[in-house]
């Protein structure tokens, strides 16, 4: 190595100590870490960003400060669901960041792959969306601001039941969730005395939904009970399910997520009159929506007030209500024992943790796809009845 | 009965989709023997251009689908005349890697300008709606894919086979050094091909944006069904391709009416069984 090299790499080598030093000793003195992890590259970008506006429009809606502490936020890209990479993320922030909460999530798998770094870590770790039931089983450091599907839908296969459908068609797409949808649905529909005739399992790579909708048309059935995930399919599922004639035809569509807010104005008229139950809609009626939606839009006038903007807010109050508790300081088990007794008004209506399986228990909405009078004649969901509050029927079902 | 109408419909239209998009890469991999896997990007391109000329300028569909063709084209001319000409005499890799790279920055370059949303087209009240064909009902866009899927792969034969340009073309590829000497405009045919290929892409998008909604990472997504039509279908071949197109896409369907749980497993089996049985090509010897 040469002299001026070496002198170089010396002085790089110090400069960085000292960085290191100066921001270690900066988190002892003021800030509370909290590190969010999602995608913020990638096809699924956009969660990452709604993270990011909601987690932020939180703190500022508090006056900057979360219970007199400063906050920083240190944001962990994991591209898409990748557990390993994620796990790697979870450990340097844990032990070279030494954050003291953890939030984000949008991935099952990248979920399930940091239980037990925040089991051994003691790390409080509140999941803005992923939303499969077993993940709050996997540690006691989990904590859940956003649904299940077993939690949205089973009030609709009751409510399905109770409008007289005998017959109903669920359509999912062939991965995880999917599966959990097709399961809950079965499970409740067929409980209530109901029957579903046909279940389609739509591969995940599907782009033309033409013939699955012909196949839902040929069963005969009364309703179709559908889950996609986001984006691209809901769109074509949609379209296919109005141009092939299914709502003409009178064959009620019964969905979840499918008309989630980010996605909805691209829909267009053929999105009148969907049928979905759902925990949020960006047009709850009430004042701490409206709170929600200005703060959002103060923050970032691209974000949508959606299931993954409002999970992450309800788990920054949440992360709020434990640095409260704690006083700012280090102390998982504290911090849990706050989080399993908290109850307060969210943006989606009245809402608390559930001791026990540490999952937000909720108001389910029935909600129908409309044109708001006012706001540009934008697309909404408006919510036509509430199904009261639910918890998580995963774990029980198990 | 029924079924197997319904399965021939929706399997032609789906194969004609996937024809028009891959017919541009046809022609540029077959003819112009240049590995262009940005070919998905240039349709992508073409989609969001006509997206946004519908939805943003609010231009007619019929008046914006064929400025949206023409900037495709032009980006595609643009882009063979500063960059890519000097691809043709480097190595297959070389091709292959620069235009995969070239994808990931329209890919940045979309996500960048348009953000991460689906883009929709706004369609006429006349193609917005259905079709009645007695016992079932169609999309009616699906009708205008059909049509022009066939118009598309007419026109294209044609000028391959039958115009002084397709001479040219054909003589510019095999024989470059004795073409120019016999006065051809190498320069102008290469250019002018590659402009059509990335024009036809351009349609092909927007044609197929109700089955492939647009997004940024269209480019790289659809990439392997266009391929694979391409090479099932010979490359090079219009006809080949056409074939391939509507026989994959029926297989395709097929199996979501009959056997949707095995994914797209027979979709790919079909294409190794094909390409088994002729290497070079559906209708190639």
């Amino acid at each position: 190595m040469n002299p001026i090299r070496r002198t170089v790499t010396c002085a790089l080598l110090a400069a960085s100590g000292l960085a290191l030093a100066s921001t270690q000793a900066l988190a002892q003195n003021t800030a509370v870490k909290v590190g969010v992890v999602g995608p913020f590259s990638g096809p699924f970008a956009h969660y990452g960003a709604l993270f990011k506006a909601a987690a932020e429009a939180y703190v500022t809606s508090q006056g900057g400060k979360l219970a007199g502490k400063d906050i920083e936020f240190i944001y962990r890209d994991t591209g898409g669901p990748n557990p390993g990479q994620t796990k790697t993320l979870v450990q340097e922030l844990i032990v070279k960041d030494k954050v003291d909460y953890l939030g984000g999530f949008v991935f099952t798998p990248n979920a399930l792959a940091v239980a037990p770094l925040i089991q051994q870590s003691q790390t409080p770790t509140v999941i803005f969306n992923a939303a499969t039931s077993a993940i709050t089983e996997k540690s006691e450091y989990f904590i859940r601001t956003s649904y299940t599907l077993w939690q949205v839908t089973v009030p609709i296969a009751q409510w399905a039941a109770k409008k007289d459908m005998k017959k109903v068609v669920t359509a999912v797409t062939d991965y995880g969730p999917g599966i959990d949808a097709e399961t809950a649905f079965k499970a409740e529909f067929t409980k209530q005395g109901g029957a579903v005739v046909e279940s389609i399992r739509m591969p995940i790579a599907t782009t033309d939904f033409g013939p699955f909708v012909q196949r839902i048309k040929a069963s005969g059935a009364q309703a179709v009970y559908t889950f996609l995930p986001g984006g691209p399919p809901n769109l074509g599922f949609v379209k296919a399910y109005n141009e092939n004639g299914l709502a003409k035809a009178g064959v009620q569509f019964l969905g979840t997520a499918e008309t989630d807010e980010f996605d909805l104005q691209k829909f267009g008229d053929s999105a009148l009159g969907l049928t979905t139950a759902f925990h949020y809609s960006g047009a709850h009626d009430s004042p701490e929506n409206k709170k929600f939606v200005d703060a959002l839009k103060k923050r970032d006038p691209a974000a949508v007030a959606n299931y993954a903007t409002v999970g992450a807010w309800d788990g920054m109050y949440v992360i709020h209500k434990m640095i409260e508790a704690t006083g700012g300081k280090k102390d998982g088990a504290k911090a849990l024992a706050t989080a399993r007794s908290l109850q307060w008004e969210s943006p989606r209506g009245p809402v608390r943790i559930d001791a026990k399986t540490r999952h937000i228990t909720q108001n389910v909405y029935l909600r129908k796809v409309e044109r708001a009078t006012g706001q540009g004649g934008q697309l909404v969901n408006k919510e036509v009845q509430s199904f009261g509050p639910h918890g998580d029927y995963g774990l029980d079902a198990k | 009965m029924n079924t197997l109408f319904n399965i021939l419909i929706d399997g032609l239209a789906y194969g004609m989709v996937l024809f028009v998009i891959a017919v541009g890469l046809s022609v540029t991999l077959g003819l112009m023997r240049f590995v262009n896997l940005s070919h998905g990007a240039f349709a992508m391109v073409g989609g969001y251009c006509a997206a946004w000329l519908t939805r943003e300028a609010q231009w007619s569909f019929w008046l914006a689908v064929p400025l949206a063709i023409a900037a495709t084209g032009l980006l595609g001319a643009v882009l063979e005349s500063l960059v890519l000409r000097h691809l043709y005499r480097r190595k297959e890799l070389d091709q292959v890697l620069f235009t995969i790279g070239l994808s990931f920055v329209l890919i940045a370059a979309t996500n960048a300008i348009a953000g991460p949303q689906v883009q929709l087209i706004t369609l006429p009240p006349l193609l917005a709606g259905s079709v009645d064909l007695g016992f079932r009902t169609l999309p009616a866009q699906r009708l205008l894919v059909i049509a022009a899927g066939l118009a598309v792969a007419a026109a294209a034969a044609w000028t391959v086979a039958r115009t002084r340009f397709g001479v040219w073309l054909r003589a510019a590829v095999d024989h470059s050094g004795t073409a120019s000497t016999l006065g051809i405009p190498i320069r102008t045919v290469q250019c002018a091909s590659f402009a059509a290929g990335a024009a036809l892409a351009g349609f092909g998008g927007i044609l197929g944006a109700e089955l492939m909604p647009l997004e940024p990472y269209y480019a790289l997504k659809y990439l392997v069904l266009v391929l694979v039509v391409v090479a099932v279908g010979g490359m090079g071949s219009i006809a080949g391709s056409l074939a391939a197109a509507v026989l994959l896409g029926t297989i395709e369907t097929a199996s979501r009416y009959l056997a949707s749980e095995w994914g797209s497993l027979f979709f790919f089996v079909a294409m190794a069984a094909l390409l088994a049985w002729r290497p070079h090509g559906l209708l190639k010897r």
